[in-house]
């Protein structure tokens, strides 16, 4: 079986990498070959340590001295590091799921477009609000005329925003809003980021609104549950709490996304989203990779 | 106490006051109030959405007037008062944002986050500090948290280049003995001025406010007629009346104060702010002012007493956002209430 599961290497042991460790131990279609970070006693180091998975405190450096550690690599550091990270990785000839908000490469939101993703050598997983809330501004885009503004806020739990997201909440807006225009074809789009500190700790949540030309909410419900349940495949805990309603001139949605409780506990649907949307990505990959080598044998 | 202590007034009328019309000021609006403003003498005059440049949306209210209008014509009226701005991280970005206001010409950056997230505001403060204007650090819903945390997170502010730090009382909570303590907590354990920002539930805004000063804050806020969100702010010309009373000097002519206060009053607001009853319970149970509507609502739904609510939300420390916490006391409240029947 392990000859048909791909080789990945996570760069980064704060809360997205260790819990993207998890998860990838769990699927049928990777395997780790490396987790890396500065750190050999960071708690996610010890988490690693501790499920006997390879480990290196040297950085992207490991990867340079050991190629064959990986096929994929999952950059879950900052956005300035993976600009480092991002040529590096491409000499190396490794396909990359970018977890910043780096924006190099095209940006993948699995229940949207995670055909167009398969030929690309560096993707770009956007920011949790922009997983949980793009596929309901994709079905806005496609369902409605002359959409002039789309606006996503979401609330997370104060304790699973790990001092990366702290340092990163002006590229966490900006790439959200600029994934938002790109899938929606919206004119103008905002995104707000509240941390809530409130215990005990809040699920993540995300509203969209919307204003369009002349509103078709039929038509949105049943584009819209067609994507849930795409999402639903590789985010079990992702829900639509209310609408599409046509409230005040606008359009509301409102999802809740309860995450796995791998690293962090179930709250952290924020951490939980944009990494199970990785995931998704790099089994494809996997997918892709061993059929085409079914088919050349 | 020494004679004429010297005490800042930072004047946030036209953002605070702009919560209790709903984002609707004017450019009109805020040209006459700065004229006035700036002619009293009043040190910083702070403009902008209430939650701050860049909080302009759907979910908290479009504003009338977009920052950069409203920061072009602030700008233009003030000639010795400081201009000031109101910035919370996760709302405006130092790109689309900050930029552009520093460039039409703020002179105060004041970054704010709720009491317990200062790591937030780290780069704002930074750049903000960087581009050689006065940056301040607020710390918002400040009663949520004890004085050694408080003091903990202004050191974090403090250490990303803050030159002063103002703790808010954004649920009109404290007493003047909390007020005293926090102050002289911060004043000794940081090496920046402190300011306080007093909200009225509890009708102790003006006497909190002389607390402050008397323990050692340098700055004060207040608004025309106290005119701000919920029962209101610490009501400036008063504030300005009382602090010359016990011998501070704030640089502000009384009467030009009480003129531009007169101009507030006809020209900016619908009501002049009230304590109303449900204020002094929100402001007792030290719960978030726009709880009222939906609590109000559910208290009628669930047969139960929407006092009742807001001490069981302020005994849980509910904060913005956890609205639906609401439904969940009020089922509880309903629960109890038949046991005890039965």
């Amino acid at each position: 079986m392990t000859q048909d599961k791909l080789k990945v290497a996570i760069i980064g042991s704060g809360n997205i990498g260790t819990d993207l460790l998890i998860k990838v131990l769990r699927s049928p279609h990777l395997e780790c070959g490396a987790f890396i970070g500065r750190n050999l006693s960071s708690s996610g180091m010890l988490k690693a340590l501790s499920l006997g998975v390879p480990v290196s405190a040297e950085g992207i450096n490991y990867i340079i001295d050991n190629p064959d550690c990986c096929d994929i690599v999952f950059d879950a550091t900052s956005a300035k590091s993976h600009f480092e990270h991002a040529p590096i990785l491409r000499k190396l000839n490794k396909r990359v799921i970018d977890m910043t908000p780096a924006k190099i490469g095209l940006m993948s939101v699995p229940s949207v477009n995670l055909t167009d993703c398969l030929n690309e050598f560096n993707v770009n997983m956007v920011t949790c609000g922009g997983q949980a809330s793009i596929p309901v501004a994709y079905a806005i885009g496609q369902t409605q005329q002359d959409v002039d503004y789309i606006e996503v806020v979401s609330s997370i739990a104060s304790r699973s925003a790990g001092p990366a997201t702290r340092q990163n909440l002006d590229e966490y807006i900006k790439t959200t809003e600029d994934g938002l225009k790109e899938f929606s074809g919206a004119r103008r789009t905002k995104a707000i980021l509240n941390l809530n500190p409130a215990e005990p700790c809040v699920d993540m949540q995300t509203t969209i609104f919307a204003k369009v030309g002349t509103p078709d909410i039929p038509k949105l419900i049943e584009r819209l549950s067609q994507l849930v349940e795409s999402v639903q495949k590789y985010v079990p805990g992702y829900q639509v709490i209310l609408g599409p309603i046509f409230d005040n001139g606008r359009i509301v949605v409102m999802v809740r996304v309860r995450g796995l409780g791998d690293y962090l506990p179930a709250y952290a649907g924020n951490l939980d989203i944009i990494n199970c949307a990785a995931i998704a990505m790099a089994e494809e990959y996997a997918r892709v990779t061993f059929s085409t080598e079914a088919k050349g044998l | 106490m020494e004679q004429n202590q010297k005490i800042r007034i930072s004047d946030p009328t036209l953002r605070d006051g702009n919560h209790a019309v709903a984002h609707q000021l004017s450019a009109e609006n805020i040209a006459a109030y700065c004229k006035a403003a700036d002619a009293a003498g009043v040190a910083i005059v702070e403009v902008g959405h209430g939650n701050g440049l860049g909080a302009s949306s759907l979910q908290l209210g479009e504003a009338k007037t977009p920052d950069h209008i409203a920061l072009a014509i602030a700008r233009k009226n003030l000639t010795q008062s400081k201009l000031g701005i109101h910035v919370i991280p996760g709302f405006a970005t130092i790109e689309r944002d900050l930029k552009p206001a520093l460039a039409l010409g703020v002179d105060v950056v004041r970054v704010a986050s709720h009491c317990s997230e200062a790591d937030i505001c780290e780069r704002h403060i930074g750049f903000s500090r960087s581009e050689g204007v006065e940056v301040w650090g607020c710390l918002m819903m400040s009663h949520m948290i004890s004085p050694p945390m408080l003091l903990e997170q202004a050191r974090k502010m403090e250490s990303y280049g803050a030159e002063g730090v103002v703790f808010m009382d954004s649920s009109g909570h404290f007493i003047p003995e909390d007020v005293r303590i926090r102050v002289e907590t911060l004043v000794n354990g940081l090496g920046i001025a402190v300011g306080f920002h007093g909200h009225n539930n509890l009708g102790l805004a003006i006497a909190n406010s002389v607390a402050a000063a008397d323990a050692g804050a340098t700055l004060i806020d207040g608004c025309a007629r106290g005119f701000g969100a919920g029962a209101g702010n610490a009501q400036l010309e008063v504030l300005v009346a009382v602090l010359d009373r016990l011998k501070y000097s704030t640089g502000i002519d009384l009467y030009k104060m009480l003129d531009a206060s007169d101009l507030a009053e006809q020209t900016l607001m619908k009501e002049i702010p009230t304590i109303k009853s449900v204020s002094v319970v929100s402001g007792m149970a030290g719960v978030f002012s726009g709880f009222m509507k939906p609590v109000s609502r559910i208290a009628k739904e669930f047969n139960v007493d929407p006092r009742d609510i807001f001490f069981e939300l302020g005994r849980r420390k509910i904060v913005a956002g956890q609205e639906d916490i609401i439904l969940e006391v009020a089922k509880e409240l309903a629960q109890r209430a038949q046991k005890g029947n039965s």
